[in-house]
């Protein structure tokens, strides 16, 4: 389990606030739980709007487990680490979350 | 606004296509802002919205972008097939685009602050994509379910409501009927232009379905509830012609099939295109009297389709063969058409249709409904007089003559339903049969014939082998009190 490879994109649209906020927050995250095993791949859907609908993209920025399987998406600025790291499965879900 | 002439100028209007919904509206759905369509399941609410695309990118030249939150494209072609729609094709031809966007809150985890550019940018690709002059969003609604934040979604509604707008894209926004509010999740708030309701009501267990316009900002607009129908050629508002009274009123007469009658009214019949009452209790010989007629007019060469709502054709020629009014002749030749049904097997607005398409196949010079008072089975007395004013606006239209016979009984409700719509005919005959001695007499009298001299005598008649003979005018009638009554 804890040697999964994470592969993870991040949907954003322009260099909003949020959207540096949430990198921001990614790459902390990432580097404090994951580091060593995994990648970021940033999409501006400006730049390539066709690649939302693969996805499924509503919100923004959205965070997208794409490795390991089953993929999880997390929406928001990823100013909650908590709730991240439930997201990513890196954390128990509580019961009530 | 684009420039438009002075006259006291309705909004510009996107043509929706649908039979029946454009009239009420008056021209369709309010051009480039977002129209509400609320409704129950079931109730026909994305067919309304795929046939407004669908005939704007066949019809009008107006490309539409379908964003579905509930089914994918796959399931909504598959729906819609069956009515006549092919989705695929039109999105081959670049003429629609389908855009399943599927939330599942099982899948998301929501942290921070967030919107909904995702859905803007992906709109906005597909507009541009195809030059999308229309849009349909079903049901957006479903976000609420997958999205926790409200307070967000609501913000970007509102905000993905102005957006369209701003582009003059005319959008139709689908959505659940709630209970106090016309939306369940209170969309009317954010779109004011124009909202519209469908509805699906089962009465004595037959379904009718009914369309109303609630709202249209900047236009006048039916405010009735409308009968619909979703059948093979998709969905169709019944025609809503009574809006207007401005069919021809031609001059020409045409026979009622019995001299003795034509002299009855100014010694001509009736007038074409005009609209006959027959009504009397049971056993008076209505139907005999409307073979007479449908004889007449065949032997004119005339094409006659006759409505049958108690007895199968078969049956109806043989009685009238052994009454001596052979009509079984005509059905060989083309000029006579029967459509028999039973009253009880659809709503009213389904057999108003299957008229309307009878009479649209046929084409005929004169119509026969025998007996409307049947229909009274299927729904109320208002509702039968609002459909019958539809039938007849639509054959006036056409100049179609119209018999229409009633029977009358003991029954209040039937007396009631027959002063109710005795006001809609031209003309008024009477037949009854009663008690002189020890044997029954007929009698016929005209109660009123809109539009020329008629006689005011009771006349009585009497089955041959040939059919009905009138008495000639003078000859001593049974006296019976109040009976000569006009209007």
């Amino acid at each position: 389990m804890g040697s999964d490879k994470f592969e993870l994109r991040l949907y954003v649209a322009g260099q909003t606030p949020k959207a540096i906020r949430a990198f921001a927050n990614l790459r902390r995250i990432c580097d404090e739980h994951l580091a060593g095993r995994y990648s970021i791949e940033v999409v501006d859907l400006v730049e390539n709007p066709a690649l939302g609908r693969g996805d499924q993209i509503l919100a923004l920025p959205t965070l997208v487990r794409r490795l390991p399987t089953p993929i999880k998406k997390i929406i928001g600025d990823l100013s909650n680490t908590e709730r991240v790291l439930v997201g990513l499965d890196l954390r128990p879900r509580r019961a009530n979350a | 606004m684009a420039s438009k002439k002075l006259e006291l100028s309705e909004i510009d209007k996107a043509p929706t296509g649908i039979p029946g919904l454009d009239d009420i509206t008056h021209g369709g759905l309010p051009a480039g802002r977002p129209t509400l369509v609320a409704g129950g399941p079931g109730s026909g609410k994305t067919l309304l919205g795929v046939s407004f695309l669908v005939n704007g990118a066949q019809s009008f030249g107006e490309p539409g972008v379908l964003v579905t939150f509930e089914e994918n494209a796959e399931e909504l072609a598959r729906d819609v097939r069956s009515l006549g729609y092919d989705l695929p094709r039109l999105v081959e031809q670049k003429k629609l685009l389908v855009d399943y966007v599927h939330v599942d809150r099982s899948e998301i985890e929501e942290t921070g602050e967030y919107d909904l550019e995702g859905l803007f940018v992906r709109l906005e690709h597909a507009i541009k994509q195809i030059g999308a002059r229309r849009v349909m969003l079903d049901t957006i609604e479903t976000l609420f379910g997958g999205l926790k934040d409200t307070g967000i979604l609501r913000a970007e509604l509102r905000r993905l409501f102005r957006w369209l707008r701003d582009r003059q894209i005319t959008t139709v926004v689908t959505a659940e009927r709630g209970d106090q509010l016309f939306t369940r999740q209170g969309l009317e708030e954010y779109i004011t232009d124009a909202v519209i309701t469908l509805d699906h009501r089962v009465h004595e267990q037959i379904s009718t379905r009914r369309i109303r316009v609630v709202k249209y900002r900047g236009s006048t607009h039916g405010t009735n509830e409308y009968p619909f129908l979703i059948d093979r050629d998709g969905l169709q508002v019944l025609p809503v012609t009574s809006l207007l009274l401005e069919h021809a009123a031609p001059d020409e007469r045409v026979s009622s099939g019995l001299p003795a009658l034509d002299d009855m009214l100014g010694a001509k019949g009736f007038y074409r295109g005009s609209t006959v009452l027959l009504s009397g209790t049971a056993g008076t010989g209505k139907t005999t009297l409307a073979a007479h007629f449908v004889e007449a007019a065949c032997r004119r060469g005339e094409k006659c389709l006759y409505f049958l709502f108690e007895e199968s054709p078969q049956q109806m020629m043989r009685n009238m063969r052994s009454a001596g009014v052979d009509i079984s002749k005509w059905v060989a030749k083309g000029l006579l058409q029967f459509h028999a049904d039973r009253p009880n097997r659809h709503g009213l607005e389904t057999h108003l249709l299957a008229m309307h398409q009878a009479v649209e196949m046929f084409e005929p010079d004169v119509v026969v409904m025998d007996p409307i008072t049947n229909l009274l089975a299927v729904g109320t007395t208002i509702d039968v007089r609002s459909m019958l004013t539809r039938v007849i606006d639509f054959l006036k239209m056409r100049g179609i003559t119209a018999l229409f016979t009633s029977l009358t009984s003991a029954d209040q409700s039937l007396e009631r339903t027959e002063t109710m719509i005795s006001s809609l005919m031209d003309t008024w005959i009477l037949v009854a049969t009663l008690l002189e001695g020890n044997h029954r007499v007929r009698q016929i009298y005209v109660l009123k014939s809109r539009g020329m001299p008629h006689s005011d005598e009771v006349r009585n008649f009497r089955f041959t082998p040939h059919g009905i003979e009138i008495d000639s005018p003078g000859k001593r009638v049974a006296k019976r009190a109040g009976s000569r009554r006009g209007k």
